[in-house]
């Protein structure tokens, strides 16, 4: 049931410097821990987030094992035209999600 | 650090074979009361503060997709019974733990919902602190945010809300503490370096960046047990369900906060 929260403003204005908030639901281990008979487990982290408006990549950042459960990433970027963010999460195991959110551009 | 001089002497005292004089257990006023969110940096409340920030959140989703999905070999939903959410289960977390007439004895959100699992839907009960369980409570209990606390106002449980208040007084555990030593004359100082607070439970269950995860209520208990060196109570334990009870009712008139975060 993994889930994103995505906050994209529906309405900006041409030239407006808008915020965005992504929250992924993902356990983010570290592959440092042991249990407690001593076998450690496997690293499962979420390696790499993305972020494209109208297709053209905006944003891309690349996760390690220091950062903490949910990753909760935002940015910035400039309203330039209306349509579509496109978001992609990638990690270990096969991990992939992706999720979007319009924008109306006046 | 006064706290920790009074734990040293008490120790001290107790080396040295004296009776340890009783520390005074005030309560506090209804008018100091605060809610653990005001012990919090900014930074930490912009979290709670924002739906699209608050990894709790992503628990309360989870569970508004279990509420609608059929389970149990009575093949039925949450919502099939109880419908929307929204109305039927509004400040319903603001009275639990509640008294359940056939136990005989209160019960708290997690094993309302588990009864329900058991009674209607014939499935098999959700382990505690599993991920379904804390998604279905969060998303029940998120229903009645902003909602006064009146937990512990039904009369038929004042025996349990005193025996909650027992547990909470007794000294108990290799550090000879009882809640009411931090939570009720210590509130206003810190513990290595962590806030200490007044042990008001208006947000659970809720996401602690400590445990990178959602949590309840009795989670948060057993943590502190562990710290107080005593013997932990199990999960659902009567006891545990007790000082949930009295904590809440100590909570009265107080809105409820759920998802919360804390630090």
């Amino acid at each position: 049931m993994a889930s994103a929260l995505i906050n994209v403003p529906k309405k900006a204005k041409r030239g407006d410097i808008i915020e965005i908030k992504t929250l992924m639901s993902h356990i983010m281990e570290t592959g440092y821990r042991r249990t407690a008979t001593g076998e450690l487990v496997p690293r499962d982290i979420i390696t790499s987030f993305s972020c494209r408006y109208n297709g053209v990549e905006v944003f891309r950042a690349d996760l390690f094992p220091a950062i903490a459960a949910n990753p909760f990433i935002t940015f910035f970027t400039v309203a330039t035209e209306s349509g579509k963010f496109d978001f992609e999460w990638i990690g270990d195991q096969g991990f992939t999600e992706t999720a979007s959110a319009a924008i109306s551009v006046e | 650090m006064k706290l920790i001089r009074t734990i040293a002497v008490a120790g001290l005292l107790l080396a040295a074979g004296f009776a340890v004089p009783r520390l005074c257990a005030t309560e506090i006023p209804q008018a100091e009361r605060r809610s653990g969110y005001t012990f919090m940096s900014p930074d930490t409340k912009a979290i709670q503060d924002d739906d699209t920030a608050n990894p709790g959140m992503l628990w309360v989703l989870d569970g508004e997709a279990l509420w609608k999905r059929k389970t149990g070999t009575a093949d039925k939903a949450c919502a099939d019974c109880h419908e929307d959410a929204r109305a039927s289960m509004k400040g319903l977390a603001a009275r639990y733990p509640a008294y359940d007439k056939t136990l005989g004895r209160p019960v708290n959100l997690e094993q309302r919902i588990n009864l329900c699992r058991a009674q209607h839907q014939q499935a098999t009960p959700l382990p505690y602190e599993s991920r379904d369980l804390l998604a279905l409570t969060a998303f029940v209990a998120q229903q009645s945010r902003g909602m006064p606390i009146t937990a512990g106002a039904d009369p038929q449980l004042e025996p349990f809300v005193a025996k909650g208040r027992d547990t909470f007084m007794r000294r108990q555990g290799q550090l000879n503490l009882g809640c009411t030593n931090c939570h009720n004359d210590n509130w206003d100082k810190h513990l290595a370096g962590s806030a200490v607070t007044q042990a008001l439970p208006t947000g659970y269950p809720l996401y602690r960046l400590e445990w990178q995860s959602l949590g309840s209520l009795q989670r948060r208990l057993r943590n502190c047990m562990t710290g107080m060196r005593t013997q932990i109570y199990d999960y659902g334990a009567p006891e545990l369900v007790e000082l949930e009870l009295y904590l809440m009712s100590r909570a009265h008139d107080m809105p409820i906060e759920t998802p919360a975060v804390r630090p």
